[in-house]
C-alpha cells in the first residue's frame, strides 16, 4: 500500500507525524509536571507510582521511603513503614468464640489503636452487633448503639487498658463490676456478634475492582493499595460484610496517637477519597505476632492462626467445635469462622 | 563443731527472711510476682494474687489450722462463696497446712501459679479446651511462644460466673449529620 503512493505524500505524512511527537515531548517537557503538581497537591513520585505488584523491590523501598518521609513531615514523627511479603506455607484464619462475646468493644477501639484508623470523621472497622437471645442471629434485630450513653472519647483508665491489656485483670476487680458506667455487658438476654472482614477466599470486593486496587495475598489476607485507590467504592457495594470504609474526608489521627509501626498494605495513614478494610493486622501478624483485637479481648472469644498448622487453636477449633460463618449462601468462603465454645 | 554451726545458718536464714520479707509488709502495692515457671510446656502469667492477702503465711501460721466447715466472721467477709458452696468449702482447694499453696485431690501440693490443674480436676473438657488454647486467653506468638491466662484471670474462683463489666464507648451514630453535596464533613 505505502509503496503506491507518491513521494510527496509520504513527505508530507512524515511532517506531520514529527511535528505532533514534537509538540506532544514539548508539552510533556514544560506544563505536564506543572499541571500535575497542580492536581495532585505537588507529589510526582506518588502519582505517577506503578500498581503495588509490578513494583521491583529497588522501588519499592523508594516508595516506602518516600512514605517514611511524608509522614514525618504530616506528624513530626518517625515511623517505619513496611513492606513484609507473606511467608509460604501460612494461610490466616480467625475464629470468634459467640458464647464467650460480652460486646466490650475494646477489640474496636484497640483496633482504631493499632490501625490508625481516622477519629474523626470515625471510622472503625470493628462493628459490634448486639442481639437479644429470643430472636437468635436476626440482622434485622442487630443494635450496634447498645450502651450509647457510653459513647464519646476514651476515659484514662480505657486508654490505660488499651495500651496495657493485661493491666484488664483480674476481670472481676470492683472497679469494673462495680463502678464505672451504669450499663454493663453483656446486658441480659442479649449476645453479641463483633463483625469485620472476613478475608473471604473468594472476595466479590476483590473482583469488582475496576482497577485492582484491592487483591488477596497469599496468605488470605485481602489488602488494598491506597495510592492505588480511586475511590469508587464498587468494592463497598459488593461486600456482603460492610467490612470496607471510605475516607469521606481528610483522616484525623492524632501523632501521639499514631501508631509509628506500619505496613504499606495495612496501617500506614490513608488518603481522602479511599476504601480501607481489616487486614488482620498484616503490620503484626507477618511477625508473628497476634492481631490487636485478640491481645485485647478480655474473655479469650478471638483465635487466631495459621490455617495449615495442624496443631493450631484454629485447627482445633474446626475439628471440635459447633463453626457457623456468616451468609453461606454467598458463598465467598470467608476465613473468619464463628463458634459456639460452649 | 557441727553442732554449734547448725543453728547458726538457721538463725542467719531467718534473719535473711525478716530482711527479705520486710518490704513485702510495708510496700505491698509495689509487688510485682516474678514470671511463672513453666510446666508441661504451659507458660503461665503469675496470678493475680492481691498483694493485701498474699502471702498468707503472713497470718496463717505455717503447719496449723481449724479443721471445721464455718462461716467466716472476722477475716475473708468480702468474698462470696458462690462455686458449688453446699459441698464444698475453703480446705477442699487451700492446703490446711501451708496456706501459700493449693492442693489436688491426690494431696500434691501446687502453688497458686498452677491453679489450672486445681480448676482442671471438675472442669474437665474445658481444662482439655484451655491447654490446647481454645477456651480462655493467649498471648504472645501465633508461629511461637504463648503465654496462657490463668482460669482466675477472668473468673473469680469463688464465685466463677463471668461478671457484667463497662463496655467501651459505643460508635456515633450517624443521627443529625446529613450529608450535604459539597459541604465540608467535619
Amino acid at each position: 500500500m505505502k509503496k503506491n503512493l507518491p513521494r510527496r505524500v509520504l513527505a508530507r505524512r512524515k511532517f506531520l507525524k514529527d511535528s505532533v511527537v514534537s509538540a506532544a515531548g514539548i508539552a510533556a517537557g514544560l506544563s505536564l509536571p506543572g499541571v500535575l503538581a497542580g492536581c495532585i497537591g505537588g507529589d510526582l513520585d506518588a502519582f505517577l507510582q506503578k500498581h503495588f505488584l509490578e513494583l521491583t523491590p529497588a522501588e519499592l523501598e523508594k516508595v516506602v521511603r518516600r512514605i517514611e518521609k511524608d509522614n514525618l513531615k504530616k506528624f513530626g514523627k518517625t515511623t517505619t513503614v513496611s513492606a513484609k511479603p507473606a511467608t509460604p506455607g501460612v494461610s490466616f484464619a480467625y475464629a470468634l468464640d459467640l458464647s464467650r462475646c460480652i460486646g466490650c468493644r475494646r477489640c474496636v477501639h484497640a483496633c482504631v489503636k493499632e490501625n490508625n484508623q481516622s477519629r474523626d470523621p470515625e471510622i472503625q472497622w470493628i462493628r459490634v452487633l448486639e442481639f437479644p437471645k429470643e430472636k437468635g442471629i436476626d440482622f434485622s434485630e442487630a443494635n450496634p448503639y447498645y450502651c450509647a450513653p457510653s459513647a464519646g472519647p476514651l476515659s484514662d483508665e480505657q486508654k490505660e487498658i488499651l495500651a496495657n491489656p493485661e493491666s484488664q485483670y483480674p476481670l472481676y476487680k470492683k472497679s469494673e463490676t462495680e463502678g464505672g458506667s451504669a450499663c454493663k455487658v453483656p446486658r441480659t438476654d442479649h449476645f453479641y456478634v463483633p463483625i469485620q472482614c472476613q478475608q473471604c477466599e473468594d472476595p466479590p470486593c476483590v473482583k469488582v475492582c475496576p482497577v485492582r486496587a484491592t487483591w488477596k495475598e497469599s496468605d488470605g489476607i485481602v489488602v488494598v493499595d491506597y495510592n492505588w485507590c480511586i475511590g469508587c467504592r464498587y468494592c463497598m457495594a459488593a461486600c456482603p460484610y460492610g467490612a470496607r470504609h471510605f475516607n469521606w474526608a481528610e483522616p484525623k489521627v492524632a501523632p501521639d496517637d499514631l501508631n509509628p509501626d506500619m505496613h504499606y498494605l495495612g496501617n500506614r495513614p490513608r488518603y481522602r477519597g479511599v476504601v480501607e478494610k481489616c487486614t488482620f493486622c498484616i503490620q503484626r501478624t507477618r511477625n508473628g505476632r497476634y492481631p490487636a483485637c485478640v491481645e485485647i479481648c478480655p474473655v479469650g472469644a478471638r483465635k487466631f492462626g495459621n490455617l495449615l498448622d495442624p496443631k493450631s487453636e484454629i485447627r482445633s477449633i474446626l475439628e471440635h467445635k459447633r463453626v457457623l460463618i456468616l451468609k453461606n449462601d454467598l458463598a465467598t468462603h470467608p476465613k473468619f469462622f464463628y463458634f459456639y465454645g460452649l | 563443731m557441727k553442732q554449734v554451726v547448725a543453728p547458726f545458718f538457721v538463725a542467719f536464714g531467718l534473719f535473711l527472711l525478716v530482711i527479705c520479707g520486710a518490704p513485702r509488709c510495708g510496700d505491698s502495692a509495689n509487688v510485682t510476682p516474678p514470671e511463672s515457671p513453666v510446666y508441661e510446656g504451659i507458660r503461665t502469667l503469675a496470678p493475680p494474687l492481691s498483694p493485701d492477702y498474699f502471702p498468707c503465711t503472713t497470718c496463717h501460721e505455717l503447719g496449723k489450722t481449724n479443721n471445721q466447715r464455718r462461716q467466716l466472721k472476722d477475716e475473708h467477709t468480702s468474698i462470696v462463696f458462690d462455686h458449688d458452696e453446699k459441698n464444698r468449702w475453703c480446705l477442699d482447694c487451700h492446703a490446711p497446712l501451708d496456706r501459700d499453696k493449693l492442693h489436688l485431690a491426690s494431696g500434691e501440693l501446687i502453688g497458686f501459679d498452677q491453679s489450672y490443674r486445681l480448676c482442671g480436676q471438675c472442669h474437665g473438657p474445658t481444662y482439655r479446651d484451655w491447654k490446647v488454647g481454645v477456651h480462655g486467653k493467649r498471648t504472645g506468638m501465633w508461629n511461637g511462644r504463648k503465654n496462657y491466662f490463668l482460669c482466675v484471670h477472668c473468673h473469680d474462683p469463688h464465685s466463677p460466673s463471668i461478671k457484667p463489666i463497662n463496655p467501651f464507648p459505643a460508635p456515633a451514630m450517624p443521627v443529625g449529620k446529613p450529608f450535604l453535596f459539597g459541604s465540608k464533613n467535619k
